[in-house]
């Protein structure tokens, strides 16, 4: 009882430290470079895992674990949840950036702003002449 | 204006838009259904996404567009579905052109016109008074559609979340800019189409986790 509070400790202090990362605003450089450490780190635990599977044990043992295979589920469960975790604020950072990249497109092919009041499709795209007609036309033809 | 898949309603709600504000924005978000097609032959200056974004997304993209405009001087932000009412529009612009305020926002909860279910009532509420506590502006209704802003207004607000946690967004820039803002009672028709295609109140949950995941 008292062995196995160890490695719930590890595991709750792992998850929690998870979600405090997860509402931290992102620093690239720094999250890069941590999230490349630990890549590296868990590489080298796995080559010695390989190399020397009774250690798994001794490990396990240590923070309270019958067995090293168990230990290397809760260690699969730990890395598992933090890729995801990574994955998920990747993807916001490229949404982000697909936001800026249409907003541009959308706002480059709108009618002009200046002067032509709104009377419909045709007359608005007269004066700015390479660029706003066919600009115009494309989304309409795609549907 | 951000319009999607509005195409059924979206002519006669420019229309209507356009007997008192002549210029009309709609930002089309990728809709797939025409409805570019019919707000702009209701006259509306048409921006289109070239991909589904999202609301907020939208009215960032319209906010962009009309301040392109020099002789953009207020803004208002208006809800394709019809469910709001033009004359709401125009007195808060009214307000910001008379009283020293930056914003008006509609509220549905000023007044008794605004009929709605005891859940969503309850659910609104909530989402209030977490935004009272959490950005310190204290307003009455947290997901109201309908905003003016004056030019300077609307240029330092900066909307990122693309969703529908954009509400919550902007009332969190009105606080931290530290703009002049009041609300307006308005009325919002829930009619069956608006209801048909309104917020699920599941949205909700989904707000919140916009809000905080970054």
């Amino acid at each position: 009882m008292e062995a196995q509070l160890l490695i719930k400790i590890v595991l709750i202090v792992a998850f929690v430290a998870f979600a405090v990362f997860l509402m931290l605003p992102t620093r690239s450089v720094r999250h890069v470079a941590l999230r490349r450490i630990v890549l590296v780190i868990v590489l080298a635990l796995a080559v010695l895992a390989v190399v020397f599977p009774n250690v798994l044990t001794t490990v396990a043992h240590l923070v309270g674990i019958g067995r090293g295979t168990d230990l290397l589920l809760y260690g699969l469960i730990v890395v598992f949840l933090g890729n995801a975790l990574v994955m998920q604020r990747r993807s916001t950072y490229i949404e982000k950036q697909v936001t800026v990249l249409a907003r541009r497109i959308a706002l480059l092919e709108a009618p002009q702003a200046a002067g032509d009041v709104a009377d419909g499709i045709a007359s608005a795209d007269i004066a700015p002449s390479e660029t706003a007609p066919d600009a115009d036309d494309r989304p309409g033809g795609a549907e | 204006m951000p319009l999607y898949n509005e195409a059924s309603v979206i002519g006669s709600v420019v229309a209507a838009a356009r007997e008192t504000f002549p210029n009309v924005v709609c930002v089309d978000d990728g809709s797939s259904d025409g409805s570019a097609e019919a707000a702009r032959r209701a006259g509306a200056r048409v921006v289109r996404h070239p991909i589904n974004l999202g609301q907020g997304a939208a009215l960032q993209t319209g906010i962009d567009y009309a301040l392109g405009d020099p002789n953009c001087h207020y803004l208002v932000t208006f809800d394709a579905d019809g469910q709001h009412r033009v004359e709401d529009a125009l007195a808060m612009v009214k307000r910001l052109d008379t009283e020293s305020y930056d914003v008006v926002l509609g509220s549905r909860f000023l007044d008794g016109r605004t009929e709605m279910s005891a859940l969503r009532r309850i659910v609104l509420r909530a989402a209030v008074r977490f935004e009272r506590y959490s950005t310190g502006v204290a307003l009455t209704d947290a997901h109201n559609g309908l905003r003016a802003f004056t030019r300077s207004a609307a240029e330092r607000i900066r909307i990122t979340q693309n969703r529908m946690a954009h509400a919550s967004e902007i009332v969190g820039e009105i606080g931290k800019k530290g703009l002049r803002y009041t609300e307006q009672p308005v009325q919002v028709l829930y009619t069956d189409y608006s209801k048909s295609k309104g917020q699920s109140l599941w949205n909700s949950i989904n707000i919140l986790s916009e809000l905080f995941l970054k």
